[in-house]
């Protein structure tokens, strides 16, 4: 029987929604912290998100990778509603502060390779392809010398790539930053925003990045941020016309399309793209 | 000598053998969580269950360990309650668990002899039930580190991004309290309800000091745990001291080692 491979089908949003947030608000100990929060965060975007102190932003990103359930509101993740969301792979996040005690007994290579685990891997062993995985991730962030080291020994700046290079490891279709470059000093700041930039342009990845660092949002996103007392101000980059975007689907078609043909099922053509 | 050929000392021994590896194991966990007052209070709140156990007639490991597990709940719901001082639930629940001990003590005064083999830990009690109870744990205890080894590291190093990556942590957490719970309650008859601890952070003390990576911190721990384990049972065997003593100070004693040995090579070169 053959497998009807829809070329032109809605597998592949041009669009996407990757973050959709209604109405969301979230009190704590009767201090509300967001209110009626509503936004969307598009495929391929870049969102730099600052606010003063309080304002809630590492609130919002908690919400958004799941570990704080919004006490109002609806979040969807990749169009699915984050309860249902299972797909935590495709979502890469470097938090704010990595606390842990500089004595910990833990390799760079170790810490790397725990970025892939996720619900449906549990019983799955470490595989020839992981190490491969984690060794691309290692070179992409420029640690590869420091994989065998352990990782309290490392300088903040270097910990940060270790980090980010575990988060990278799922190649996430979305990666969120909370204040990435805190304790880190200018100019090795400078390369980490270059890497994220570098990033974005040339992978199909989605960003939000809560930062400090006026200058460099300011500097990528091409506007002038502000930051309101207590309120969250998003700033929001569209990296790609509809072109790109539909070369880039088309692309993607192919290539599912190709490797239907070699792995020897019959390709029936459904469609047409335009 | 002919002591260590004794039925009951190989018992000991086989026991021994068998919480050297699970008890070092579990107490890596706890350490690098900072958690390691927990494995003291866990043994606390068991001896209470053992004395509860005499008092009613009910095999007493298996009343401990019920007393134990009951104990890390209450200490996962406390530690919630409090958040940031995490530690002081580890501190109420130790201090019940002795206070309701030493009642039970009290009203039972008959079974005294008894229980100081459950505070010091001795080579002579331990009986074929307890063998087949102490494998069984210790099947459970390895079957679960063996299969869950990367997600308990990723749990232990940054529990965010193990809940992030879609670990169930909640399970997880319970899962590490269940099985120190049942490790602490198995091991108190060799080495003793008041000494138990030890044998859970010191190897892990050991680890942090020469370890580089994970996978070298858990072979660590299970050497060092080993060692003094069987070494402190044979000590104690021929001199017919008090094996858990014996244990401990075996293990200070190679952690004072480690720690000499480590400054002696940094300022060697």
């Amino acid at each position: 029987m053959a497998q009807p491979y829809k070329i032109a089908n809605a597998d592949f949003n041009c669009h996407q929604e990757v973050i959709s947030m209604e109405d969301v608000s979230f009190s704590f100990q009767q201090q509300t912290v967001i209110s009626n929060l509503s936004f969307a965060v598009k495929e391929r975007d870049f969102i730099g998100l600052i606010g003063t102190n309080g304002a809630g932003k590492t609130t919002l990103l908690r919400m958004i990778v799941g570990l704080l359930k919004p006490t109002h509101g609806t979040i969807r993740l990749f169009g699915e509603n984050i309860d249902r969301f299972k797909q935590w792979e495709r979502i890469g996040y470097v938090p704010q502060k990595n606390s842990f005690n500089p004595l910990f007994p833990a390799t760079v290579r170790e810490v790397v390779l725990s970025g892939l685990l996720g619900r449906s891997k549990i019983f799955k062993k470490v595989t020839k392809s992981d190490y491969i995985k984690c060794e691309d991730a290692l070179h992409a962030m420029g640690i590869e010398d420091l994989s065998g080291k352990r990782i309290g020994q490392l300088s903040g700046g270097q910990q940060q790539r270790v980090f980010l290079a575990r988060a990278l490891i799922n190649n996430p279709s979305l990666l969120i930053l909370d204040e990435p470059t805190v304790g880190i000093d200018t100019e090795t700041q400078e390369s980490f925003f270059h890497m994220i930039k570098h990033m974005h342009q040339h992978h199909n990845m989605t960003f939000l990045m809560v930062s400090h660092d006026l200058d460099m949002i300011r500097s990528y996103l091409g506007q002038q941020p502000a930051a309101e007392n207590g309120k969250l101000k998003f700033h929001i980059k569209h990296s790609h016309e509809t072109q790109n975007c539909v070369e880039d689907n088309l692309a993607h078609s192919l290539k599912g399309l190709r490797e239907q043909m070699e792995s020897g099922k019959e390709v029936v053509l459904i469609g047409d793209r335009n | 000598m002919e002591i260590v050929t004794s039925e009951f000392f190989q018992r000991a021994l086989i026991g021994g053998l068998l919480i050297g590896v699970t008890a070092p194991l579990m107490g890596l966990f706890l350490v690098l969580r900072r958690l390691a007052m927990i494995g003291d209070t866990l043994s606390h709140v068991s001896i209470a269950g053992v004395a509860l156990g005499f008092l009613i007639g009910v095999y007493p490991v298996a009343v401990g360990l019920m007393f134990a597990i009951a104990a890390s709940f209450a200490i996962e719901k406390l530690r919630k309650a409090y958040k940031t001082y995490a530690e002081l639930s580890i501190a109420i629940i130790m201090s019940g668990g002795v206070a309701l001990a030493s009642l039970l003590f009290t009203i039972g005064k008959g079974f005294n002899v008894n229980v100081n083999s459950y505070l010091f830990g001795s080579i002579y009690t331990l009986n074929n039930t307890d063998l087949y109870v102490i494998g069984g744990v210790t099947v459970v205890v390895l079957i679960a580190i063996r299969t869950q080894v990367k997600e308990l590291f990723l749990i232990t190093f940054d529990e965010d991004a193990a809940a992030v990556s879609g670990l169930p942590v909640k399970f997880y957490n319970v899962m590490i309290s269940v099985l120190t719970a049942l490790v602490i309650s198995v091991s108190i008859k060799i080495v003793g309800a008041l000494l138990v601890s030890a044998l859970l952070t010191i190897p892990a003390a050991c680890s942090l000091i020469i370890a580089r990576s994970f996978r070298q911190s858990v072979i660590t721990v299970v050497i060092v745990g080993e060692l003094a384990v069987v070494i402190g049972l044979l000590i104690a065997g021929i001199w017919n001291l008090a094996p858990g003593g014996t244990i401990v100070l075996l293990l200070i004693a190679i952690l004072l080692l480690l720690l000499v040995l480590k400054r002696g090579i940094r300022t060697g070169s």
